[in-house]
């Protein structure tokens, strides 16, 4: 007998999430699929993520082969034209008939454009699709002034697109008196409104769009109140309109104001037909969020092979990222006096808005609204959902506790086992529990075998959390060892090295390792050996990484890069011109870092000492370009001849890398010092940076640009310069000596127990006791100051290391190979 | 029965040429060969000097190591780290790459290379 046929229309995230619960469940039934867009499913819930520069292959949410390994037949760019219910059969726009047993109409949203006249013209958009992204941004190059109508959350995701485009001025146009209409109440919308005005976000509330002006092209919007406002691109995103056409079309029932009704089974009004995710209305309501989509998808699923599981409505509560402002609503969120009694903490300072409902009698939380701060999310939603006992000071929950250290047990591990930690997968906690128990100790194991977690990643924090409480309750105890051949954290090596003064690596590997080492442990010891000692590092060589080994970047073809240290990014003429003639005697190949240097590129490895000696002979010292060591303290040109600069940020950022360079750190270790507050060094992204105030400085420490961008965090303001220094000291060698292998500061802190708070008390407070003897290993490092190009060029036998040949010290590498690029040089490999 | 090829012993540089624990390429000819001082474990091994992973001549400058229980000596290449056997010359990093790896033999302070 053959297997019967299931059809999905739409090929969206909730109908890719049907194939995927079905094939895990069952093999008897034949899959097809029709898409309407040319590509596969992919994540629509970071959309906006497609203009901060991943591709759409990275959205995708399958391999290229995931349906076929999966014998599932996929149609794409080819939408179903019509059902026929008599012969069960559907009909595709390229002319395709097939039989269905089962139909899961899967066909989602399109958004909803209001009827307002000129919206027909040039320069109007929607945010719903790829391809909509990609017309945004091939119009939005040629744009200025972009305006977004409709101010609920995907509007607000289409805004925050808009700047990533790089659109000056943007503007949110909202029919409401309040943002995100649907999560959030009146406070909390005016808290949001004056974080996203600081961002550069300008917010119109109560405002109707008569017409859409312009010839062509739309050129402004003219309001009903009679005011205007000159845009040069409008993106539509005024809620969504579920795709019930076809259904319609086949006389199954819909909604007057749309969507496919649907039972509790998700069946329509054809008992063979199913609908799920954004076209289905269950109870008059459409759910227009991707967890209770997949729960429906689940619920069809279980129909199909048999098992008993129906649809009751879905919690809708949310918590996301808005342009880097934290917005959670959960549970009832709206509900007010006498029906409950309301807790609203508000810090119009730090931009921070909390609402929690409580029953009258004190005893549940009922739902809440968190803006600007919602670590707490995960928990209060568990909170509400698991209807747990309130703390006799409710308060507490949106305020921390004050006062007393009581932790008072509750947490994550209090939650009841069926508590759902991850919604999208309907994971629960005795699911996680029973994982860990089983040997799942990772977070990534944990999604493999649970699935939890990879739907919008929002309860991965939770367990994480779940993971280590067990493991704790378990008396496990997490070890973070460097390698197979040590069992010890760095934190601990660093100790054990320090007290018994090992200084070689061999000697560490003697007392504390076993087995001969790897390309792991041995630059980990490396760095440790030199934050502590300080010694020249070629004199360990072979347990220096790539680029410490030969003091220089290795790069394609290998061939490696030089750069001098430029402190501050001040250099003179004289110098300039030395890189300029030293740079055309070897070939190189010149171009400014973003530290404020310059590097040149294709030096072979036997020139290296060469080129150096020329450079130190002109007054340079090594950049530590190529080591986890400080790099560059970028500067603005400060007071000295900028008419906004307030102090001299060059000469402050050139004392502090002079004080710096050299020392060795768990990784690199980058600084700015702006001279006002317009930030021209971007300091904020660093791992320290300093800016000037009117009183004094301020201190921002833990920043980073690089994959996962993180802003720096004020731990001090309008501190002098010797204060600055000392807490600057203290932090840094407090990184150097707690922190993992390759770990920057801003991991390092968010890492750490306590965060910020802790690291203030640390560095501020000397909570530890530790700060003097931070301060008096840092001036010892600071003492042992040596050029390390300096120590090469100067010693004959470090000198014969750069050889490419060791049996012919004079040749170079003839696989190297250049080709001229820009009257230029570059590598050819 | 084993077939017994006639190894060709080329002095390749002296001992106190290569770094202990590490390497050092040497010109044989047009090839490149990169020869490893584990003087850790006493043991000399020769490999090819190209990484094949992106056809870089720089496994000479990579970091020696062993792994697992057994103590298998192995390079990491500098580049992206895909670590070698210095013994059979496969890939350890869970791809389908092989190096070639020559005999070597060290006598009064030289360090010879047995080629085909």
């Amino acid at each position: 007998m053959s297997k019967p046929t299931i059809i999905v229309v739409g090929n969206g995230m909730v109908g890719y999430k049907f194939c995927e619960k079905l094939v895990a469940r069952s093999a008897n039934y034949n899959i097809i699929v029709f898409g309407e867009e040319p590509r596969r499913a992919y994540d629509r819930v970071h959309l906006s993520e497609y203009f901060a520069g991943k591709s759409a292959e990275d959205l995708s949410l399958s391999s290229v082969s995931w349906y076929a390994d999966n014998n599932i037949t996929l149609h794409l760019d080819d939408p179903i034209q019509e059902i026929n219910r008599t012969s069960k059969t559907v009909h595709s726009l390229k002319g395709l008939n097939l039989k269905y047993d089962y139909l899961v109409l899967a066909t989602g949203s399109s958004a909803f454009v209001p009827d307002i006249p000129g919206i027909e013209k040039e320069g109007v958009f929607v945010y719903r699709t790829i391809e909509d992204l990609d017309l945004i941004k091939a119009y939005a190059s040629n744009a200025k002034r972009g305006a977004v109508m409709g101010g609920g959350l995907l509007g607000l995701e289409a805004a925050k697109a808009l700047i990533d485009l790089g659109i000056s001025e943007t503007h949110v146009i909202e029919f409401a008196p309040r943002l995100m209409p649907r999560q959030i109440d009146s406070a909390g919308s005016a808290m949001l409104q004056s974080k996203l005005n600081q961002l550069g976000l300008n917010i119109h509330l109560n405002k109707s769009t008569a017409y859409i002006a312009g010839e062509h092209k739309v050129d402004a919007l003219k309001f009903n109140d009679d005011t205007s406002l000159t845009i040069d691109m409008l993106v539509i995103s005024a809620g969504i309109r579920p795709r019930d056409e076809l259904a319609k079309l086949a006389g199954l029932h819909t909604g007057s104001r749309g969507g496919i009704i649907v039972n509790e089974k998700m069946q329509t009004s054809d008992e063979s037909i199913f609908a799920i995710g954004e076209c289905a209305l269950h109870e008059n309501m459409i759910y227009g969020l991707v967890a209770p989509g997949y729960e429906m998808a689940d619920v069809v699923v279980s129909q199909l092979i048999g098992a008993e599981k129906s649809f009751h409505g879905f919690d809708m509560s949310t918590k996301l990222k808005l342009i880097g402002v934290d917005v959670a609503s959960f549970g009832d969120a709206f509900v007010t006096e006498p029906d409950c009694r309301t807790i609203i903490f508000e810090d119009t300072h730090k931009g921070v808005y909390k609402r929690i409902n409580i029953s009258n009698d004190g005893k549940y939380l009922l739902g809440g609204i968190l803006i600007g701060e919602a670590d707490a999310y995960n928990m209060l939603l568990q909170t509400v959902n698991n209807k747990i006992i309130l703390p006799p000071n409710p308060e507490d929950l949106i305020l921390g506790s004050r006062g007393e250290s009581a932790s008072e047990g509750a947490g994550v591990l209090s939650l009841p086992d069926d508590a759902l930690i991850c919604s999208c997968e309907a994971v629960t906690k005795v699911a996680i529990c029973d994982a860990v128990n089983d040997g799942c100790t990772t977070v990534d194991g944990i999604k493999k075998c649970t699935k939890a977690g990879t739907g919008c990643g929002g309860c991965v924090p939770l367990v994480k959390d779940l993971i280590a409480g067990i493991m704790k309750a378990n008396g496990q105890y997490i070890k973070n060892v460097v390698c197979e051949h040590f069992d010890y954290s760095r934190q601990e090596l660093y100790d054990l090295v320090k007290i018994n003064k090992l200084k070689s690596y061999d000697l560490v590997l003697d007392h504390f390792g076993k087995g001969d080492g790897c390309e792991v442990c041995k630059p980990a010891v490396a760095s440790i050996l030199s934050s502590l000692w300080n010694d020249v590092i070629v004199k360990q060589d072979t347990i220096q990484d790539s680029n410490d080994r030969f003091l220089a970047n290795i790069q394609k073809g290998g061939t490696y890069s030089v750069v001098p240290r430029v402190p501050g990014g001040e250099i003179t003429a004289d110098k300039l011109i030395v890189l300029g003639q030293v740079a055309k005697k070897y070939g190189l190949y010149t171009k400014i870092t973003g530290g404020q240097r310059i590097d040149l590129f294709g030096a072979h490895l036997n020139d290296l000492p060469l080129i150096w000696e020329e450079l130190i002979d002109a007054g340079f010292e090594s950049g530590h370009a190529y080591g986890k060591a400080l790099r560059t303290v970028k500067s603005c040109v400060g007071s000295t001849w900028c008419r906004f600069g307030l102090h001299d940020s060059v000469s402050f950022a050139i004392e502090i890398e002079d004080r710096y360079k050299g020392i060795r750190a768990p990784h690199k270790i980058k600084g700015g010092v702006s001279g006002c507050i317009r930030e021209c060094a971007e300091a904020q992204s660093k791992d320290f940076g300093v800016i000037a105030t009117e009183k004094g400085w301020n201190l921002y420490v833990c920043g980073n640009g690089g994959s996962k961008p993180q802003h720096a965090q004020l731990l001090a303001s309008d501190i002098d310069k010797d204060t600055l220094v000392k807490y600057l000291d203290r932090f840094l060698m407090f990184y150097i000596k707690t922190a993992d292998p390759l770990t920057r500061t801003a991991t390092w802190l968010n890492k750490m127990e306590g965060g910020l708070s802790y690291l203030k008390n640390v560095v501020i407070n000397d909570s530890l006791g530790i700060g003097a003897s931070l301060e008096e290993e840092m001036q010892t490092l600071i003492n042992s100051y040596h050029c390390e190009w300096k120590e090469v060029v100067n010693s004959p036998e470090l000198r014969k290391r750069f050889a490419h040949f060791i049996n012919a010290p004079e040749e170079k590498d003839p696989t190297v190979q250049f080709e001229p690029m820009r009257e230029q040089l570059k590598a050819k490999w | 029965m084993e077939t017994l090829v006639d190894i060709k012993w080329v002095m390749a540089c002296y001992s106190d040429d290569v770094p202990e624990n590490g390497g050092a390429c040497v010109k044989h000819g047009d090839e490149q060969i990169a020869i490893y001082n584990f003087s850790r474990r006493g043991e000399w091994f020769a490999t090819q000097n190209l990484c094949p992973h992106k056809q870089q001549m720089v496994l000479s400058r990579g970091m020696i190591g062993s792994t697992g229980e057994a103590c298998e000596p192995k390079v990491a290449c500098p580049f992206h780290k895909k670590t070698f056997s210095l013994l059979t010359g496969e890939c350890l990093s869970g791809e389908e790459f092989q190096i070639k790896t020559y005999p070597v033999k060290v006598q009064d302070g030289r360090v010879y290379i047995g080629v085909a």
